[in-house]
């Protein structure tokens, strides 16, 4: 039974530089009690797309029809799509640190909504909530009923937005991005919460993600979006098994996963286009690796396939089936650490810091507990654990950046808490630090050029025409055009300021560089190009990499060794491959068995080309 | 939290200790002699030796100041050259009407600048925030006594003039002896203080208000089905309530310290008047008494605004 049915949707949202194209003509519908999934890369207009269809969206313009229990949601009075949303379409939303209001309880805040639609004493409705509360796992409900939000850890916070959007028994749920800013052994029971949500109570739920690893787990039928465009819609079973268009296959191409560790992945070359000018091509042809001339020329047709796919796209066979995991024959050199010292030694590294607080009472918080470490010329370590785990804090420790409480750290031999002014200064030469926010960590008022040139001016190493020519070198180096010398950061994309806070890191030549999540805030298609630049410059420059992240299939990929971190100490270090294939600690298993990928498209083809239409259809 | 307050409140004895050295030490260095003031110009050497041996001038500056302390501390502030009436007492007398003037004010410019704000912000870029915006910019660019002298013209002179009174010119009655006398006599004053402020008020909070509407939270709300008022006054104005409790006890602290220019203008008999006559006449102890005022209102102020966070605010309990 159909429940939602939204038809040729077009989202455009006034801005100031004109109209942003944020959806257009897309089609789907959901069934009562499936799991729809919504995927694409930020900018695809996944969010924009659920949140005008109920109305979300101030200054919107939406045209089209979303029919929802017979009837149109786009027409409905304000009123109307108030009783409706809550009650019959309950939200989740990506963050729950900012999603709920900070200065409402979190009792009050679920009690609401049940206020809202129905009429019911405070007792009943607290009685509910409670009921709910314990239900999506809450400990003691009744106690945090009158808790606040910040009193509660993220994922815990992420099961009471649940509840929230769950307290009526909506028939519909839309979930944005639920998990992604939980850590992977969260991610796991909020998605299982979810699950069984559904089949308790028939809930359908639309799952927006860029994971598709998470939806192919769970999802009934996907549906990727790209630059606003339903590229591809199929059951999906059929869309990871043999994706009909080259976009989806690209996506799942360029995933860390599907490649042996220390091989080049496969990314999408360029980024996506602007959504101010339509396009009267198809959207995905000026990255295509299939693209034949007609792309470029016309809109591609809606072909559908006896699989139930359906793809926006010239090529009456789908795309071309990807090219199978290459073997893992023999595995890539390991650099040797015989008889060799480490460059970078860490010996019972502690930290601690006072906690004074406002209301007396004194303590030390203990944010790293004897941490032994070693790293050898050449090499990629990976450090990986969940949020809080000292992961961050450990590379700043290294880095010389935060003095120790405990132990010392050793670089080339030598102690840096004995280092006088200008063993400091070469050492910051020496190590180099690329962080994770490629919008956060550059100034956004100085030029490009500067930025990259400011490890020669600090040192004092080149000056006028000669610093220009190396920066330019540099830019050239991570792949960055050295014309766009004297652009801002802001004129750049995410994956481009990334090339140039590492083209930064390279300046003096560093020997070890510290990479603190440096693909986290990336989608998957610029995550596989900065991972293949870090690996080529690894290479040609016998760099040594100290590689933070949380996502396992990334660290597999780069790293030679990794080690595990959990509340402040490193509870296993080995080969990757060992590690993958023997995980000793339970947490390291618990990780691993969190973390999921898509699985590999099957290389053969299979389907046949059923009808080819002009018009948005469903 | 009792550590905290004990804390604060010293901090806050410690300040006005600073102030009242750095007052006396003022005078101390500035020209004029106290002496020639209360005596007049006609007085003899021998009467001025006597005056200021009265008024212990002739002792060092430390000992003048330490026996200050000891007395202030009991609430003597001394006596004015001028009349010698108790300083704490002519002070005390003035307290009634620039409270009045105050707390109404404070009353009306919330009641009138929060609602501009909210309307401005919810319909940002629309006819109702321009007038909002029309609002701000008019009020923050009248002066004071600009705005106050156009009131009295319009709202008494020219009434006046034909023939009937319509608010008197200023002046203050006591409270309990006729509320609507005393309101009358305030209701331009009121005007004059709010218009001001009120623009403030409504500046602060349409942009306040305009940054939490874009918070997650506030989709939620609107998610839950939640009407856009409910969404407004329950949820995103909670949220700015904490910059408005900040600059609202600066505001109420300043004012209670003396309403100079309104005092002024409608002539009543407060504490920033006392203040004004005080330093025309080079009243010492009147203007030390005044300025400890001033700086007693803004250290009570600053705590009651730190313990109001922790109400409003519970990410700091």
């Amino acid at each position: 039974m159909t429940l939602l049915e939204a038809r040729d949707l077009v989202v455009r949202l006034p801005v100031e530089d004109g109209v942003v194209h944020a959806t257009q003509g897309v089609s789907f519908s959901v069934a009562a009690g499936e799991v729809f999934g919504i995927a694409g890369e930020s900018g695809s207009g996944k969010s924009v797309l659920t949140q005008a269809l109920t109305g979300l969206i101030r200054g919107a313009q939406v045209s089209g029809s979303v029919t929802f229990q017979g009837r149109n949601l786009l027409r409905l009075a304000a009123r109307d799509l108030c009783g409706l949303r809550g009650s019959q379409i309950g939200m989740i939303f990506q963050d729950p640190l900012s999603s709920l209001h900070p200065f409402h309880t979190i009792g009050r805040q679920i009690a609401e909504v049940i206020h809202v639609h129905e009429r019911v004493g405070g007792a009943e409705a607290r009685r509910r909530v409670v009921a709910m509360l314990d239900r999506v796992g809450i400990a003691d409900p009744d106690k945090r009923f009158d808790d606040y939000p910040h009193q509660f850890s993220g994922g815990m916070r992420q099961r009471v937005m649940i509840a929230m959007a769950l307290v009526l028994n909506p028939p519909l749920v839309i979930a944005d991005e639920p998990t992604t800013a939980l850590d992977v052994t969260v991610q796991a029971q909020i998605i299982s919460l979810l699950d069984e949500m559904r089949r308790e109570r028939g809930t359908a739920i639309v799952l927006i993600t860029h994971d598709l690893g998470l939806l192919s787990r769970i999802a009934d039928r996907v549906m990727i979006l790209y630059a606003g465009q339903r590229v591809e819609i199929a059951p999906s079973r059929s869309l990871f098994a043999q994706p009909a268009h080259p976009y989806t296959a690209a996506l799942l191409r360029s995933s860390p996963g599907h490649h042996s560790p220390g091989g080049e992945i496969a990314p999408i070359p360029g980024r996506p286009p602007s959504l101010l000018v339509p396009s009267r091509a198809c959207v995905f042809a000026p990255r295509c690796t299939e693209a034949m001339p007609i792309c470029v020329a016309r809109k591609p047709p809606l072909r559908l396939f006896d699989d139930g796919a359906r793809a926006l796209c010239w090529l009456e066979d789908g795309a071309r089936a990807p090219a199978p995991r290459t073997p893992a024959g023999a595995p890539p050199p390991r650099p040797s650490r015989g008889g060799e010292a480490p460059i970078l030694e860490a010996e019972g590294v502690r930290l601690s810091y006072p906690t004074g607080r406002l209301l007396g009472g004194r303590g030390r918080h203990e944010v790293l507990r004897g941490i032994d470490l070693a790293l050898w010329r050449g090499e990629t370590l990976g450090l990986v654990g969940e949020s809080g785990s000292g992961k961050s804090t450990l590379a700043q420790v290294l880095a010389g950046l935060v003095p120790t409480t405990g132990g010392h750290v050793t670089f080339e031999g030598k102690r840096l808490d004995g280092l006088d002014s200008r063993g400091w200064t070469a050492l910051r030469r020496q190590v180099q630090v690329v962080f994770q926010d490629p919008f956060g960590s550059l100034n956004p008022r100085r030029r490009v050029g500067a930025i990259i040139g400011d490890p020669f001016r600090i040192h004092g190493l080149a000056k006028g025409q000669a610093r220009k020519a190396e920066v330019r070198g540099l830019m050239e180096m991570v792949g960055l055009d050295p014309e766009h010398y004297n652009r801002f950061p802001s004129e750049f994309s995410g994956g481009q300021r990334q090339r140039i806070g590492i083209a930064r890191a390279l300046a003096l030549k560093p020997s070890l560089v510290i990479l603190d999540e440096p693909v986290s805030a990336l989608d998957v298609s610029i995550q596989a190009q900065i991972l293949n630049l870090l690996r080529s410059l690894q290479r040609d420059l016998g760099l040594t990499y100290l590689f933070i992240s949380h996502d396992l299939a990334v660290v597999r990929h780069v790293c030679d060794r990794i080690a595990v971190m959990r509340a402040g100490e490193i509870v296993e270090l080995a080969d990757t491959e060992d590690i993958h294939a023997r995980p000793g600690h339970l947490y390291t298993r618990m990780l691993l068995g969190a973390s999921h990928t898509a699985p590999i498209p099957a290389a053969v083809h299979t389907r046949r080309l059923v009808e080819t239409t002009n018009e948005v259809a469903t | 939290m009792i550590r905290f307050l004990a804390g604060r409140l010293g901090f806050a004895a410690l300040v006005l200790f600073c102030l009242s050295a750095f007052v006396f030490l003022l005078f101390f260095v500035a020209p004029g002699d106290p002496a020639r003031m209360v005596a007049g110009d006609k007085a003899t050497e021998a009467q001025l030796i006597q005056i200021r041996s009265n008024l212990g001038l002739d002792r060092p500056i430390l000992v003048q100041y330490a026996s200050f302390l000891s007395r202030a501390a009991t609430g003597d502030l001394g006596f004015s050259y001028r009349n010698q009436q108790p300083v704490a007492s002519l002070i005390l007398n003035r307290i009634p009407a620039t409270v009045s003037l105050v707390v109404g004010g404070t009353l009306l410019w919330l009641a009138i600048g929060i609602p501009i704000g909210v309307m401005s912000a919810c319909h940002v870029g629309g006819l109702r925030d321009r007038i909002g915006q029309s609002f701000i910019l008019i009020g923050l660019s009248f002066p004071t006594f600009v705005l106050g002298m156009m009131s009295l013209y319009l709202f008494y002179f020219l009434p006046r003039q034909a023939g009937f009174t319509l608010f008197p010119p200023g002046g203050y009655k006591p409270l309990l002896a006729d509320p609507l006398v005393w309101a009358w006599h305030l209701v331009l004053p009121w005007t004059t203080l709010v218009l001001v402020t009120a623009a403030i008020y409504a500046r602060l909070t349409r942009g306040q208000l305009l940054q939490v509407l874009g918070e997650d939270y506030i989709r939620t709300a609107r998610a839950k089905g939640l009407s856009e008022r409910v969404v407004v006054y329950r949820h995103a104005l909670r949220a700015t309530l904490t910059p408005l409790v900040t600059q609202l006890g600066a505001d109420i602290a300043l004012l209670l310290g003396g309403a100079i220019v309104i005092e002024q203008v409608y002539g009543l008999q407060g504490v920033g008047a006392l203040a004004v006559q005080a330093v025309k006449n080079q009243d010492r102890p009147i203007i030390i008494g005044v300025v400890l005022l001033g700086g007693l209102f803004i250290v009570i102020a600053n705590i009651a605004v730190d313990l109001l966070y922790v109400v409003l605010d519970p990410r700091l309990r």
